[in-house]
């Protein structure tokens, strides 16, 4: 009996060090959780030789992946990078440390237009990262007139051959846009009447799928006409399909800003502002816009990148890629942020989205 | 003696407490609470809830358990007679075959069924090749002439695969077919030879060997592999979403939208888990029951 228990207790000791093996050392860490293909690796190393901490960079697939890993508290987290609505819920569930800006000399390169946003209104938690538009990518092959409406997104002649995207807040947001009403309204009527259409373009079978990232493939193989997805995206499926071609609807769009939050029971505080730092320095925002294609809030990465696209592939930069990357302000005029929507909302979407699923 | 060789058992003692044992109480704990409303602690009240609140998914739920119903009852039609011609071969072809089953598992499970998407596309391989041999000409020179009215009549460029019910079965088939051959054929393989051979001797044909001693004989196989079938089949997300593009929301779906979705609610999430596990366990039982008499079913 007591060998036994000497055996399980062992157990337990091998299984404890296992999982704690990786933060033990002496050396300095920073955890990061960002987004898949949201960085060029090349910083994290750059990162490593130029200050000795080490980095242990981690991504979640989304904002809602991200927040029940913090919720469950499984994740030991130091920097994370979500958008907008969710640090504004993240800042209310008080789960996110103040910054000390002094040791982020860098943030004064950011431009002000990204400062004061509506999740951050007093600039104490958050750097923004990058930023960008959602919009419509069609295949110009397989229209019969450019698009310029969120209709297309609901329109029965383009039907099996609309992606729509796979993430509640998105999909009722375009429908909303298309309606004429806010992103951000919490008026349950204008939800439903949203629901409503896009429950009903989905009966009449205009989606040929709701995706997340099998975008890619599906409108690079030009297996669909119509999708809505993100600029920065857009412009990675262009490389291998010329025919793509991306639009900012005219009724307006959303406008999404990721900022590097430090989580409120961090570790490594010190660390996460140092790396923080360094991400929004001009010269790793110019390499990670050349790497992600969503442009950077660094003013000065910003203006300098076309010059620096030139210097680095040896051609000019296309004025419209440049725009679609980097939306001009007359096209931001037109978009919103996202909020973070009251619980009740939430729920709301979170239903109807159920049985937007469920019926079909 | 004996207590010496339960030593051997801790292992799967801790592990089975660590990995089984202790998610399955945190779930019920879930699936019977709430957070009540406003609260900023982790306070949890009692609620009965989350289960009546599920009445909205019977839709989900039917179509879970039809469709890894059929993708159950396939693998056992293509299952079966693949094992037990394997099983009827030289040693040499067992190993090369088994080798050749189990290669696909090698491979990451997404990857593959990534894989059929680009196959089973409006553009996809397979309709490139329809195009190419002229089926989808075919199809329309014949369908014309049954079209209410052939002037309307819109040509198809392609057939529709993807997003359909049948490419979520298809997935199922193709991920899970390998849990239905092995079973089976590692029953059928260790069969004792002398019995076929006693009833031949009595007078049996083939046909009524197979039928009073073969079948009967492998029904443990047959049994562990549905259930190693049916389980994944009914809590799948991914094979949905992928090639169901999102069209067939299946159980798996409705449970991952509870946890990862923007209403986060675990709760809901972990009842739905909860009903689903225990309607799974009552099919397992009563289907074990059909096998009474006979080797139990291994259950997973």
């Amino acid at each position: 009996m007591k060998k036994k228990l000497a055996l399980a207790l062992a157990t337990v000791l091998a299984c404890g060090l296992l999982f704690t093996g990786c933060s033990g050392g002496s050396g300095r860490v920073v955890n990061v959780c960002s987004w898949g293909e949201y960085i060029d690796t090349d910083l994290i190393t750059q990162f490593e030789e130029e200050t000795g901490i080490t980095v242990n960079y981690q991504t979640a697939d989304s904002n809602e992946i991200l927040y029940s890993q913090l919720k469950n508290g499984g994740a030991n987290y130091d920097v994370i990078v979500p958008s907008d609505y969710m640090i504004a819920r993240l800042i209310e569930e008080d789960m996110l440390a103040e910054l000390n800006y002094d040791n982020i000399p860098n943030y004064s390169k950011i431009d002000d237009a990204y400062k004061g946003l509506s999740f951050d209104p007093e600039n104490k938690y958050t750097v923004p990262y990058s930023w960008g538009t959602l919009g419509i990518i069609y295949n110009t092959t397989m229209v019969d007139e450019p698009i310029t409406s969120w209709n297309a997104m609901f329109d029965t002649a383009y039907a099996d051959n609309v992606l729509m995207i796979n993430n509640s807040r998105d999909a009722l947001g375009i429908a909303l846009l298309s309606l004429g009403y806010s992103v951000n309204t919490t008026d349950e009527a204008q939800i439903r009447e949203a629901y409503e259409k896009l429950a009903k373009a989905k009966a009449d079978g205009v989606y040929q799928g709701w995706v997340m990232d099998e975008v890619f493939q599906k409108m690079e193989q030009g297996n669909a006409a119509i999708a809505a997805y993100y600029a920065g995206d857009y412009l990675t499926m262009l490389e291998s399909n010329p025919d793509l071609a991306y639009v900012v609807p005219e009724e307006g769009s959303n406008w999404f800003v990721d900022a590097m939050c430090v989580l409120k029971d961090a570790e490594h505080k010190e660390e996460a502002e140092e790396w923080i730092n360094f991400i929004c320095g001009t010269e790793a925002s110019l390499a990670n816009m050349d790497y992600i294609w969503y442009a950077s809030p660094n003013a000065e990465a910003l203006e300098q990148y076309p010059a620096y696209y030139e210097e680095t592939y040896g051609e000019p930069l296309d004025q419209e890629l440049y725009e679609i990357m980097a939306a001009p302000q007359d096209v931001l005029d037109r978009c919103e942020v996202y909020e973070n929507l009251p619980a009740d909302t939430l729920t709301l979407y979170n239903d109807l989205w159920v049985e937007l699923g469920v019926g079909n | 003696m004996k207590n010496k060789r339960s030593l051997f058992a801790v292992p799967y003692i801790v592990w089975m407490a660590f990995l089984v044992v202790i998610p399955i109480i945190i779930m019920v704990v879930y699936a019977f609470t709430t957070v009540p409303a406003g609260a900023t602690d982790d306070s949890l009240t009692f609620t009965l809830s989350n289960f009546t609140s599920m009445g909205n998914y019977t839709v989900v739920f039917t179509r879970s358990f039809k469709l890894a119903l059929i993708a159950t009852l396939v693998c056992l039609l293509i299952g079966y007679p693949i094992s037990y011609m394997i099983a009827k071969e030289g040693p040499r072809f067992q190993r090369i075959a088994m080798v050749l089953i189990m290669l696909p598992m090698w491979i990451n499970f997404l990857l593959r069924t990534y894989s059929w998407m680009s196959i089973l596309e409006n553009n996809g391989l397979l309709n490139q090749f329809f195009r190419a041999i002229g089926l989808i000409d075919l199809y329309n020179s014949i369908a014309i002439h049954f079209a209410a009215d052939p002037a309307a009549y819109q040509p198809i460029t392609y057939f529709q695969m993807m997003g359909t019910s049948g490419a979520v079965v298809l997935g199922m088939v193709y991920n899970y077919l390998p849990f239905m051959i092995l079973p089976i054929y590692s029953v059928i393989v260790k069969l004792d030879h002398s019995l076929v051979e006693a009833a031949h001797d009595l007078g049996a044909n083939s046909i009524v060997v197979f039928r009073k001693v073969i079948f009967p004989l492998s029904l443990p196989g047959v049994l562990s592999g549905i259930t190693m079938v049916f389980v994944p089949s009914v809590s799948t997300f991914a094979i949905s979403r992928l090639l169901g593009g999102g069209n067939q929301m299946l159980l798996g779906d409705l449970i991952e939208l509870q946890f990862t979705g923007g209403a986060y609610n675990p709760h809901l999430g972990a009842a739905i888990a909860m009903v689903m596990m225990v309607i799974v366990v009552v099919c397992m039982w009563v289907m074990n029951h059909f096998g009474e008499g006979e080797e139990q079913a291994v259950m997973l």
